[in-house]
């Protein structure tokens, strides 16, 4: 199949940007989306125009590299898929394809479709742990789990940190990614301990990033890859309050 | 838990409310709590309209008989309010903050129009009371309501309310006002319960249809009575305007 | 070169704890005076990264994704091995060891082995303080499954994204010494060289992803913990920017490397579907106990699988192997594959490709208990084919996917420069010829957490702290030529791009050092790498500049120290005329097509050691001593 790319381009923070048109030509409908870009690089390569520069690593769906907003979507529109797992069967000939970087304050565009995303790195580095240090731990069997919390902090875990949820919403909010932490931690007695601490210095490095606020849209839900639910957010939110309400 | 972090966190409650996403977040849902209480019980007040002007002015009464209680609740009432609108605004403007740049294609995937649309409906719907305040209750717009009585001396609220729903204007303006407050909150109502982290996969398809819910009971309740009026359901005593 | 393992003596359950005691430590309010540098962030160098700095040593941690959350530890699925004998099912570490060292066909260092299984039990209980979510029962006690090689459950899984939710565990401890200013880190950073002062490893030149700049830093040692090189066959199951550079450049530097020949090819990948194919997904092994593995009987047929009678099918591996049947081990069920294949029987558009046949099962067990077993995997499948896996066939196809090779290292995980320390899929020492399945998590885990920490200080003991920067003529030599070979590749401005010579090594791996290697293939080998690798040089295109972001120049530094890695492997995979583990010689194999080893001649670690551009390495062994395992055939019948 043929394809028009509407292709957002980038030299570096300072450039302003803009849409670029781009055909590919001969796309197979096995292809991945990242290997019709790959197709189209190489074609680019050809010409001695500089390459669409974008995120990838695994291209299996779990390193949360990839990113891209294709036609309006974070990883696009199919459901529970990343970037790198979308499938060029889901396009038709002909179609014109829009491909932009996830767009957030505080995910700033360093070139093309690439966009910095260590603002999720500082907010776990606030409060994303368990402050144990390596050695002198109980035995793994020591406290006994209930299977339902240990699963509760699993589908919460699930989170790659890919950013979709903030390039979905509506306000650029984090809500979705802290609140998945947030959540599995609050599910086990591990993470008990220090609840009050790491919901407060969570939020607080979320707020400092510049990131938007939760106005429950949930189209962070719609587009999570892992199909994480607000769920999370929710329970931040109860989180927070008995940390807001805790003396620490 | 002791990071370099050189962030200052809230020290009270009311600056953890006051001060961050999550805590503004439940204050939003909190003020919107107490704003939804009062709509309820406005509509109820309303109603009465339709039971009869001795009714209607007996309840009316003993709304003023509260005395210095009711400016107690007044004062309640507008400050939820004021820090809900507050809180509304600056929101909107950290969120339009948070994205500089906006996608040349955007999508959406499930968030309502409602959701969408929370600033606006919610700013017409201040401008409305705002009104509606000056024209029922300080009666700056209509000064001439401040002279009616009824045969029991009492000041007449009932024909007042007749009287400014006779106006298509005033009631075709009324009920848009209504109708965006409700659809404010059909998204509201399902929201707050979010907000204040009451939600589950579970309940998250009920509370939007609890919320939908309420917003058409309230809907109704509100439009009854400048409904009741146009068509002649309800008059004043003497029968003509 | 001398190669000293530094084992200590005495009983191999004893030999760890007796080490323990002889080495020096650094007094607690010393530690801050030493710094390290971690090279990687995933599995062994997250917890490494982390550990170190919960000691008090100051840290330096590099990776070259944008966050070190996405190492590519991450991607593992299946689980994670320790000898707990929480199923009392008779496992125990002596078991754990044992079956590791059969599992790599009889060629690791048996003390590192069974300090591996040692530390395994550790491993679990610091995750589980973490909070990493393992599986668990209904009564609230962890949950374990079984897993190839062995007949014990000792495998901890969370779901089917254990090394996710292992690799989380390991950044939120370096996380929060990251918070806490003991760890600085540097994402989108790339080593490109290691720096030698009097010898030791004090330092190394890196290049910053995002802005190109190239910049120097020095510590009192180096660890590298910079993953395996399986990308050298360009399609693999590693994500697409693994790579040997860091390795490859120590080893040019004057490090070992060891067995580079010894690559493990995993039996049940997706096939490639076209030339644009730029990565192999893996599925679960586990499908195998319930697929049967077939192709037609005729060469060159068209017919779609449901049109192909029974008649004319060949269950292959059933027919040659009736015991194991479909089960039969990784490296058998992947040449048998190839062999098919290569008699032109293969399936697909393609004809790299065999089916795994559900239709039986699902008529005998019925869709929903198959859709319970396999659906998660059944679901990606389709995901990235479009095909449903409940109505035709799969197709699967054998891809590279774990390198137990690696730089060479002694019982400190110490390479044979002094300060450099080589730990995770990047050493070679515990899995000797082939990987058993859930022992890479442990591995790397055990290096970081628990081994290193340890022996590290013993270095830095011996030593001391020598403070050094990173403004000396040594960085300032290594940076210059560091910049030279990026200007070089820059100002070439050939006719074809990095990836396309990237393919053509792969093509060459893959054909002559892949699932089956013979004296002939290694030859024309050898002699096709070093004329790509010249045109390489003459004919690249790389665009741009260097002080930018720049994805054609990061994966042209890569792909030239592959160019040069893929002729070693070919050397030693000639050299080892045996064949062992995932290593298969067809020359040397019994009459059933099993591997045949040679533990007379080959019962050592071939380490090569660097010459200079373009010269044959110099082979060094290290011979392997089995003192408390027995040296037995491993069989399948």
């Amino acid at each position: 199949m043929n394809l028009i790319l509407k292709v957002w381009r980038q030299k570096d923070a300072r450039d302003k940007g803009r849409l670029e048109t781009y055909e590919a030509r001969n796309i197979s409908e096995h292809m991945s989306f990242l290997e019709m870009l790959d197709v189209v690089n190489e074609q680019l390569v050809g010409e001695g125009v500089d390459p669409i520069h974008f995120d990838h690593d695994c291209r299996e769906g779990i390193c949360g590299t990839c990113s891209l907003v294709i036609n309006g979507s974070p990883h696009g529109h199919q459901k529970a898929t990343t970037t790198c797992q979308l499938h060029m069967r889901h396009f038709k000939d002909g179609e014109t394809i829009y491909i932009e970087p996830f767009r957030a304050k505080a995910f700033p565009v360093i070139k093309d479709l690439v966009v910095d995303r260590s603002a999720f790195d500082r907010i776990m580095q606030a409060g994303g742990f368990v402050s144990v240090n390596t050695g002198g731990v109980p035995d793994a069997n020591a406290i006994p789990i209930p299977k339902e919390d240990a699963d509760k902090a699993m589908d919460a875990a699930a989170c790659i940190g890919c950013g979709a949820c903030v390039a979905a919403c509506k306000n650029a909010s984090a809500m979705l990614f802290v609140g998945a932490k947030v959540s599995q931690f609050a599910h086990l007695p591990q993470g008990k301990v220090e609840r009050e601490k790491r919901a407060r210095a969570m939020v607080s490095q979320m707020d400092s990033e510049g990131f938007g606020n939760c106005t429950n849209y949930y189209e962070c839900e719609a587009v999570c890859p892992k199909e994480i639910k607000v769920e999370v957010i929710a329970k931040m939110n109860r989180e927070y309050f008995r940390a807001a309400t805790t003396k620490i | 838990m002791s990071t370099l972090s050189t962030l200052k966190q809230p020290a009270s409650l009311p600056a953890h409310l006051t001060q961050t996403s999550v805590g503004k977040k439940i204050l939003t849902a909190v003020t919107g709590f107490i704003a939804f209480g009062f709509v309820f019980g406005h509509m109820v007040g309303n109603l009465q309209v339709l039971i009869g002007q001795d009714q209607y002015n007996t309840y009316a009464e003993t709304l003023q008989g509260l005395g210095a209680l009711l400016w107690v609740i007044r004062g309640f009432l507008l400050l939820a309010f004021g820090i809900h609108i507050w809180l509304g605004i600056q929101l909107k403007l950290e969120n339009w903050a948070a994205r500089p740049v906006a996608y040349k294609n955007e999508t959406t995937q499930q968030a309502s129009l409602a959701s969408r649309t929370m600033i606006w409906t919610g700013l017409i719907v201040v401008s409305f009371v705002i009104y509606h305040l000056l024209h029922f209750t300080v009666r700056t717009t209509n000064p001439e309501y401040a002279d009616l009585t009824d045969s029991l001396g009492r000041v007449d609220v009932h024909s007042m309310v007749v009287l400014g729903f006779s106006s298509y204007l005033i009631s075709a303006f009324y009920l848009l006002s209504v109708g965006l407050l409700c659809y404010h909150l059909s998204h509201g109502v399902a929201s707050m319960f979010q907000s204040l982290g009451l939600n589950s996969p579970k309940w998250q398809k009920r509370l939007d249809v609890l919320a939908w819910l309420a917003a058409i009971v309230l809907f109704a309740g509100y439009a009854a009575v400048p409904v009741a009026v146009m068509l002649k359901l309800v008059s004043l005593p003497g029968g003509g305007i | 070169m001398k190669l000293d393992a530094k084992t200590p003596s005495g009983p191999i359950a004893d030999k760890w704890e007796k080490h323990k005691f002889d080495m020096k430590l650094v007094n607690p309010a010393n530690k801050r005076k030493y710094k390290a540098i971690v090279v990687g962030s995933g599995l062994a160098g997250g917890s490494a990264a982390a550990s170190l700095a919960e000691l008090g040593y100051n840290v330096d941690c590099f990776c070259f994704q944008d966050s070190p959350r996405r190492a590519h530890s991450i991607a593992a699925q299946g689980g994670i091995n320790a000898a707990k004998n929480y199923q009392n099912d008779g496992d125990s570490v002596y078991r754990l060891f044992y079956d590791t060292v059969k599992g790599g066909d009889f060629r690791s260092r048996e003390a590192n082995v069974h300090r591996l299984a040692e530390v395994s039990v550790n491993i679990i209980d610091q995750c589980v303080a973490q909070g990493v979510p393992f599986a668990r029962e209904y009564g609230g006690l962890l949950s374990n499954r079984s897993f190839g090689g062995a007949q014990v459950s000792r495998t901890f899984y969370a779901r089917g994204q254990t090394g996710q939710q292992l690799l989380l565990g390991a950044y939120s401890a370096l996380s929060r010494q990251v918070g806490l200013g003991n760890v600085k880190m540097y994402p989108r950073t790339e080593m490109l060289d290691v720096v030698l002062v009097d010898g030791h490893a004090k330092g190394i030149v890196v290049r910053n992803l995002a802005t190109g700049k190239v910049s120097s830093h020095a510590a009192d040692a180096v660890v590298l913990a910079t993953g395996g090189y399986g990308n050298v066959f360009y399609l693999s199951t590693n994500a697409m920017a693994c790579n040997v550079t860091a390795a490859f450049r120590a080893y040019k530097k004057g490090a070992a490397f060891a067995n580079p020949c010894y690559t493990q090819i995993h039996p049940t990948c997706i096939p490639v579907s076209g030339d644009y194919q730029s990565k192999l997904t893996l599925m679960s092994e586990s499908l195998r106990n319930d697929g049967r593995i077939w192709v037609p009987k005729a060469e060159g047929e068209k017919r779609a699988a449901g049109d192909i009678p029974e008649a004319e099918r060949d269950y292959y591996l059933e027919r040659k192997y009736p015991s194991f049947g479909n089960l039969a081990p990784r490296d058998i069920s992947s040449r048998s594959a190839k062999e098919v294949c290569d008699e032109g029987r293969g399936v697909g558009d393609t004809g790299f490709g065999v089916y795994l046949d559900f239709a039986d099962a699902i008529g005998r067990l019925g869709e929903p208990v198959i859709r319970e077993r396999y659906g998660n995997l059944f679901d990606m499948y389709e995901r990235i084919t479009g095909e449903n896996p409940y109505k035709t066939p799969m197709r699967i196809y054998p891809a590279s996917h774990y390198t137990m090779g690696g730089l060479w290292v002694d019982y400190n995980l110490e390479s044979n420069i002094p300060g450099l320390f080589v730990i995770g899929e990047a050493n070679f020492s515990d899995h000797g010829a082939n990987r058993l399945g859930a022992s890479a998590l442990m591995q790397g885990l055990a290096d970081g957490y628990f081994v290193l920490p340890y022996t590290i200080g013993d270095y830095f003991a011996r030593v001391g702290a020598k403070n050094i920067q990173p403004d000396g003529a040594e960085f300032k030599e290594v940076e210059k030529a560091v910049e030279e070979r990026t200007r070089k590749m820059l100002s070439i401005n050939g006719s074809r791009s990095v990836d396309s010579f990237h393919k053509e090594l792969g093509k060459i791996m893959w054909e002559n050092c892949g699932m089956g290697r013979n004296k002939q293939g290694l030859e024309k080998a050898l002699q096709e790498i070093p004329a790509l690798r010249e045109r390489f040089w003459k004919d690249v295109k790389v665009l741009g500049d260097n002080s930018e972001m720049n994805l054609s120049l990061e994966n042209a530094g890569r792909v030239a120290d592959f160019l040069e890695f893929g002729e070693m492997m070919c050397l030693d995979a000639l050299d080892r005329e045996e064949s062992c583990g995932a290593h298969f010689r067809e020359e040397y194999q019994t009459e059933e097509g099993e591997a045949l080893r040679n533990d007379k001649k080959y019962s050592y670690v071939a380490a090569w050691e660097y010459q200079g551009n373009d010269k044959r390495p110099a082979l060094h062994k290290e011979n392997l001593e089995f003192e408390f395992v027995k040296l037995a055939t491993r069989s399948y019948k």
